[in-house]
């Protein structure tokens, strides 16, 4: 992402709506500017800010009238008056970033916009995990913090020695230059993203082995980590068997999302064979 | 996409947020999902929801590409949900968002009786999510749970901001945006109300909830931290 200086007026509306503490007002310059290495190409400020389109020279004028009179201009905080962001043409790898940080660019190995796949939200057709499996998502970076290829890696790479086997259709794994180590394609591993997800599936009676996996690992990373853990419910809809596992190891379950069952396949030509516990 | 599963707080502070998206699988059932997508929507209507969204276009308040300047005094800051039904036009989420747990019982009963085929899930309290299937006469079929955040949690912000923040589950709202509403209204520069619809609008999904934020801020102003 650029700002046009031309255009920019220093209003500062943008340094705080970047996720990553990106933008800053550059006293020499006295222009918006953007942090390269840190900005991850989320276009947040490009698409979230509402766009004016003054006259940057008339806006100045008025800025600088109201800080000699010790006035204070009080805009509205999510607009940006002189429309001067300019998205660039990405190239690889850094395209690799807005791929992972842009939720409204799809995926092209998941046709799924933002950065995982469906995991359990369609189970009930997809039937991807299975009684006695869980699934994993295990997500770097978010909120606000960001996450390196190479820290995704340093995970990727112990949960491939630990035998686990990656989720084909996600992003990450669409990235790795060998799926049996959890090797990263090298010439992404110093690109930096908003987020990015890795997607196993275990036997349950690995669940705290995982866990506690993921909690060394962590402690090497300089990102924070939020792990998901999904599971197909008994007959009777309840979970007798994950959740006492997780609250064994000291979590304090508040939150959860519930796939009620109701998908079926429904397509004239589905393109694979449902999967045990998959709805027709 | 884990976008509205790790929203911070506890299974309290979930109270007045309830979740309710449709899905369709690629290669099993997005064949004339659109439709069905948009209906389920529509069926959202009646029970009065704070937001609506598809993921690929935004939520009910979005931003311009074109503010006339006089909308620093006279923002519009109603909810457009017609224009997200109609928006939508891909296989994608469509998310509808309650503040009350009976409105999301009878949304989902509703979507229950309408049978559309796509995959539904809800997304809020553990005990929020199996009350609204009980009422149903839904069996759960499969259930992801969130473990919170670790990891290096001395990057993340305080708790308020945290709880805004991660309402947009894409990392849209950015915690400087978030501190900088609730030094605002604690200032008396914007009332809770215009913060929310300024926070609203950068979530790119549709999933961000008003009425939540709304009494966070409301909470927040009195706050010391």
């Amino acid at each position: 992402m650029k700002i046009d200086p031309e255009k920019c007026v220093a209003c500062g509306n943008c340094t705080y709506v970047c996720p990553m503490g990106a933008i800053y007002i550059d006293p020499v310059v006295k222009r918006a500017t953007v942090n390269r290495d840190e900005c991850v190409e989320c276009y947040a400020c490009y698409n979230g800010l509402s766009q004016e389109h003054l006259n940057p020279t008339l806006v100045r004028t008025m800025r600088k009238v109201f800080q000699m009179m010790r006035l204070r201009f009080d805009p509205e905080p999510d607009v940006c008056p002189t429309a001067a962001f300019a998205p660039e043409e990405l190239t690889w790898p850094r395209v690799v970033r807005r791929a992972f940080s842009d939720p409204r660019v799809p995926h092209e190995s998941t046709g799924v916009e933002g950065r995982g796949t469906e995991e359990v939200k369609t189970n009930d057709v997809s039937g991807r995990v299975n009684v006695g499996e869980v699934g994993f998502t295990i997500e770097f970076g978010r909120p606000g913090v960001g996450v390196w290829m190479r820290e995704i890696q340093e995970m990727s790479g112990q949960l491939a020695r630990a035998g686990v086997a990656f989720e084909k259709k996600n992003p990450i794994t669409s990235l790795m230059s060998d799926v049996p180590t959890g090797a990263i394609r090298p010439d992404i591993l110093n690109e930096k993203v908003l987020s990015a997800i890795l997607e196993i599936k275990v036997p349950v009676a690995r669940t705290e082995e995982i866990i506690r996996l993921v909690w060394e690992v962590e402690k090497r990373l300089e990102t924070v980590v939020a792990i998901g853990v999904g599971t197909r419910c008994d007959p009777d809809g309840e979970d007798r068997t994950v959740a006492p596992i997780l609250e064994r190891l000291g979590y304090k379950l508040e939150r959860a999302k519930t796939n009620m069952g109701l998908g079926r396949i429904t397509n004239s030509a589905p393109d694979v064979r449902p999967a045990e516990g998959a709805r027709r | 996409m884990t976008n509205t599963l790790h929203r911070y707080g506890d299974a309290e502070s979930f109270r007045d947020d309830y979740v309710v998206f449709a899905i369709c699988s690629r290669g099993k059932n997005d064949e004339e999902s659109v439709p069905k997508l948009r209906r389920f929507l529509e069926m959202a209507l009646p029970f009065q929801p704070v937001n609506l969204g598809d993921a690929r276009h935004g939520g009910a308040l979005r931003p311009s590409k074109s503010v006339n300047p006089m909308s620093h005094w006279k923002r519009d800051m109603q909810p457009d949900f017609q224009a997200v039904i109609d928006g939508l036009d891909t296989p994608t989420t469509a998310a509808a968002v309650f503040d009350n747990r009976a409105a999301a019982e009878d949304f989902v009963k509703s979507v229950k009786a309408a049978d559309l085929g796509l995959s539904v899930n809800i997304s809020t309290s553990i005990e929020g999510a199996e009350q609204c299937c009980h009422e149903a006469d839904i069996c759960r079929h499969s259930v992801g749970y969130s473990l919170g955040f670790e990891g290096k949690t001395g990057h993340l912000p305080n708790e308020d901001v945290l709880q805004l923040s991660t309402m947009c589950g894409h990392g849209m709202v950015s915690s400087s945006f978030a501190k900088k509403m609730v030094d605002w209204v604690k200032e008396g520069r914007r009332t809770p109300e215009e913060a929310v619809t300024y926070l609203s609008r950068f979530c790119s999904c549709g999933v961000f909830n008003p009425s939540r934020a709304k009494r966070i801020l409301e909470d927040a102003r009195k706050r010391t931290r």
